[in-house]
């Protein structure tokens, strides 16, 4: 140290450290600017092409009340066909009258109960098989801890084509293989779900601290052992919040599939529609909405205790 | 003969010799200190006898078997003959500690009973004998992670001992320890020397450490081995040159001394 801070003083003192650094600073500052603007304006202009390309500036004829046409932005020609639909969907409720209208509302309610158990059912078996076939896979395919670099690239294809591929894309494909009815939904959102869970696991493995299975190993353990007794332990919290979330997914998930036949509430989204029975949409979505929020509510609740179980230990 | 052999054993990284062709002697039951600058090479050296890493070049033989040329089970049931305590104690905090002493025994187990993590009574006696020659029965179904980390650092000694090794090696346990602490785990060491007759090879940073427990003492430099003798050989010479302290007037031992002065050493 003694050695440099004397070379330092003889230096001829040509330029005071702080002045060298306020023109270095103000260089910076003003490089970062530009840098921010031109980013900005990049980020612009592709904004508005994609908004051109999705007909976003599109004009389009209306009829007016009085019978002529007229030229208008489309956002305000179909905003008013929005109201129209939400009208036609909503049902007659009086107050003198509540029971019978609500009973009218929901006249098909033991058929909805059923298929909402059902609903819940394929959410479930799905977030089961997801969760075997995403963690048996989200080991070979992190980075860190693959036996070899071919294992790896197969997982990681297998799982992202798994979950590249829509539910009701899945769906549609296990509805000719297994015909209608809830196991192509189960399978559909099973599949799906590995390729999702799959990911998120894998990256949380990822990041844990490997000393404790350099421990295993010096201590004889097989790339199993270590996986077993230095990996998992550590991700389990994780790999538990992920799970639940998951099942909330999939709940909304198995709600929608129905419609091209695999099972759940989604079929009578489709028999609704057909028959322009609207009241019956907004039933319907009454019903998913509270199932849904009673379901995030639980597993938040859960999900935070398993949490909060992680950190005060 | 000697039980360790390491003939012209190297490692590269790249272009750097992490070890560098060397060459050693270790007798049975002996306490050897390892020790040298940060970068020396002296885990590396540990590494490649439990092989947890491989050679570049030249081999390691234990009582006659070359262990570089393991594979496969031979090679897991070498790492748990070869028991290794480390540096950051590698142990899995969220497990509590009379399991992370049972890891000492995955090497026998196969995958069904792994998964389940069952351990026989017979095992479990035995690692809570092992915790309690460190007196740290008491902690055996708390968390590791809640542990100090002197008393980790004994848990993964009770994991090593459970391996029933015939040799024990320790990448500098002592380098993150309060001195208290780092008497204990030294203590601990040597009476597993001397009690089990196990040949004990441990990298130090501190040098009044290498000298008051380890009867002989290896010096490494650039991945070389520079002095090798009698810790009473170790003189101020040799020493500044292990460091390459020339540029420091002043090299004083005490600076990275652990001793807890005025007080014996706690007994383990």
């Amino acid at each position: 140290m003694s050695v440099q801070a004397t070379s330092l003083s003889d230096l001829p003192p040509s330029v005071a450290p702080i002045d060298q650094f306020e023109s270095d600073f103000l260089a910076h500052r003003k490089s970062m600017r530009l840098n921010w603007a031109i980013g900005s304006l990049v980020f612009f202009v592709l904004f508005m092409l994609t908004a051109w390309i999705g007909d976003f500036f599109k004009v389009t004829q209306v009829t007016t009340i009085d019978g002529a046409r007229e030229w208008r932005w489309i956002i305000s020609a179909g905003l008013p066909r929005l109201g129209e639909f939400v009208v036609q969907t909503v049902p007659t409720l009086t107050w003198e009258n509540l029971g019978a209208d609500l009973a009218n509302w929901f006249w098909r309610w033991p058929i909805w109960m059923q298929l909402l158990l059902e609903t819940i059912l394929i959410a479930f078996m799905a977030t089961v098989l997801g969760v075997i076939g995403g963690f048996v896979l989200s080991f070979p395919a992190a980075r860190n801890l693959t036996p070899n670099k071919y294992v790896l690239w197969v997982c990681r294809r297998y799982l992202e084509i798994a979950r590249t591929v829509p539910e009701l894309v899945w769906a549609l494909i296990f509805v000719f293989c297994f015909s209608v009815g809830p196991m192509a939904g189960v399978l559909a959102i099973a599949l799906h779900a590995t390729g999702a869970l799959g990911k998120l696991y894998s990256e949380v493995n990822e990041n844990i601290d490997m000393r404790p299975l350099e421990g295993v190993k010096a201590a004889g353990g097989s790339w199993f052992d270590q996986i077993r007794y230095g990996a998992v332990p550590q991700v389990m919290p994780n790999i538990i919040s992920y799970t639940l979330l998951r099942f909330e997914i999939n709940v909304r998930a198995s709600s929608i599939i129905g419609y091209v036949g695999a099972g759940g509430l989604g079929q009578e989204f489709r028999t609704a529609m057909s028959f322009q029975e609207y009241t019956d949409l907004s039933a319907l979505f009454v019903i998913i909405f509270f199932t849904v929020v009673i379901i995030d509510y639980l597993s938040e609740k859960l999900r935070h205790r398993i949490i909060g179980m992680g950190e005060r230990t | 003969m000697a039980a360790l052999n390491i003939s012209g054993l190297s490692k590269h990284f790249g272009t750097t010799k992490a070890v560098d062709s060397a060459t050693l002697e270790i007798e049975a039951g002996q306490f050897v200190g390892v020790i040298g600058r940060s970068g020396a090479g002296k885990s590396t050296l540990l590494r490649l006898i439990n092989r947890l890493i491989d050679p570049t070049e030249g081999s390691v033989s234990f009582d006659g078997v070359d262990i570089t040329k393991l594979k496969g089970k031979a090679l897991r049931q070498w790492r748990r003959d070869c028991a290794m305590i480390f540096q950051q104690f590698n142990l899995v905090d969220r497990l509590d500690v009379i399991t992370n002493v049972l890891i000492g025994r995955v090497a026998e187990h196969s995958i069904l009973s792994s998964t389940a993590m069952r351990f026989s009574d017979a095992e479990r006696a035995m690692a809570a004998k092992a915790l309690d020659r460190l007196d740290m029965v008491p902690f055996a179904l708390q968390r590791a992670g809640t542990l100090s980390g002197g008393q980790q650092q004994r848990v993964a000694i009770a994991r090593a001992l459970v391996q029933n090794p015939r040799i024990m090696l320790a990448d500098e346990p002592i380098a993150s320890l309060d001195p208290g602490n780092a008497t204990r785990v030294m203590e601990a060491l040597r009476t597993i020397n001397e009690e089990d007759k196990l040949t004990v090879l441990v990298n130090l940073h501190t040098l009044d450490t290498a000298r008051e427990y380890c009867g002989r003492i290896i010096a490494m430099r650039q991945g070389q081995v520079m002095f090798d003798g009698p810790a009473h050989e170790l003189t101020d010479a040799v020493v500044r040159d292990i460091y390459g302290a020339d540029g420091l007037e002043d090299f004083n031992e005490a600076v990275t001394s652990t001793s807890v002065k005025g007080q014996e050493p706690v007994a383990a």
